[in-house]
């Protein structure tokens, strides 16, 4: 009994987490496109604007997989060979963010413009 | 060469010190390198067959299914987290004194080593899978890749034990009564970082929509991809942009593993081994 009290309660601290999570994922309007070929993004910078939630649409045309990632934007996604993902990012100040693949972080540099 | 075995190691580093705490939190207990073993065989396991699975996991729920694989399954690691320092409470000190006079709490003490080797394979799955689709990636693309795979695979994975084994030794340096109190806490840490990246994933995949304001920004001081950011990351889950969400989740989870401890230390650990 006491096994299932303890598991119960080790289950709210989860909830507590999910709690903040609003029914239904909502999509904002502003989708900005970027595209991966020859491990290199296109266009390298983006303009996208400030203080609001932004959608990055990655096209990889590459075979290979991308992982899409930003320490300043707070993303990390893996994209498929020629495939595509999302991923909401802000809302951000204006300043530049720098992303990259982080599979191919040699050639594969690029940056979000907010402004 | 030398580029892919950094990569397989930055992502090997996380799930190596991961292992390594646990090591470090089970000293001493009956059948641990047993259950330790399978967390790591099964999160590799596990691995392959989420990158088998990549594209199709990714284009579940609206685009989303990737995110919502990440956050769920460290969820599920918090949750276990947060009932092995539950069962470390009232049990704990019981170990500590004499493992062979507590036939019951070394039964019980399996269930809370099976919570952890779920942490170990959700640590070892989720980077894992990355690491085998960067490979395969050069796999198919490069020539020679082999070589290239099997240095960066191999010596990664190398490198993510050491981190295990020198995390391990330095733990186990700590004096008996002190370590299992400094391996709650960083299991705590642990947990609550977990936490707060979940909360991110959901945020990305547009799920959480409130919360995304940043609160500050450390990396001027120590950046989230330097080695110490990272290793800091998983240890006490430092980020150096953590956003409203991200902060409110981690002080729940803290907060709650503390209360739920301190309410299982309270009972008595002869009661609690003889109710089955």
């Amino acid at each position: 009994m006491r096994r299932f009290t303890l598991l119960s309660a080790a289950c709210a601290i989860a909830l507590t987490v999910t709690a903040l999570v609003p029914a239904g994922a909502a999509r904002a309007d502003d989708i900005v496109t970027i595209v991966i070929k020859d491990h290199k993004f296109e266009p390298v910078e983006v303009k996208i604007p400030a203080n609001k939630r932004v959608t990055l649409l990655v096209d990889n045309q590459d075979a290979t997989s991308e992982e899409f990632e930003s320490n300043e934007m707070k993303v990390e996604k893996i994209v498929g060979g020629r495939k595509q993902i999302k991923v909401m990012v802000g809302p951000l100040k204006p300043g530049r963010y720098p992303f990259f693949g982080e599979f191919h972080e040699a050639t594969a540099q690029g940056a979000v413009i907010a402004e | 060469m030398l580029a892919s075995l950094i990569i397989v190691f930055r992502e090997v580093l996380e799930a190596g010190l991961i292992v390594g705490i646990v090591l470090a939190a089970t000293q001493g207990v009956v059948g641990r390198a047993r259950w330790i073993a399978l967390g790591i065989v099964s999160g590799i396991v596990g691995s392959c067959v989420v990158a088998a699975f990549a594209d199709a996991i990714s284009a579940l729920f609206a685009d989303t299914g990737q995110e919502l694989f990440n956050a769920g399954v460290l969820l599920i690691a918090v949750v276990m987290l947060a009932w092995h320092n539950a069962w470390m409470a009232q049990h704990g000190r019981e170990l500590a004194r004499d493992m062979k006079a507590v036939g019951h709490a070394v039964r019980s003490g399996e269930r809370s080593l099976a919570a952890l080797a779920i942490v170990i394979g959700v640590a070892v799955l989720r980077e894992g899978s990355e690491v085998v689709l960067f490979l395969t990636g050069i796999l198919a693309s490069e020539e020679g890749g082999i070589a290239t795979v099997a240095a960066g695979g191999l010596g990664g994975m190398a490198l993510g034990a050491l981190v295990s084994v020198l995390l391990y030794a330095g733990l186990v340096q700590i004096p008996t009564r002190h370590l299992f109190s400094t391996t709650t806490w960083l299991l705590t840490l642990l947990a609550a970082g977990m936490a707060a990246t979940a909360v991110n994933f959901l945020a990305q995949a547009g799920i959480l929509m409130a919360g995304g304001t940043i609160l500050w920004d450390s990396s001027g001081i120590l950046r989230d991809n330097s080695l110490i950011g990272q290793a800091l990351h998983v240890l006490v889950g430092y980020t150096d942009r953590p956003t409203e969400a991200q902060l409110i989740a981690y002080v729940a989870v803290v907060a709650g593993i503390l209360l739920l401890t301190r309410w299982a230390a309270r009972n008595s650990p002869r009661i609690a081994s003889s109710v089955r």
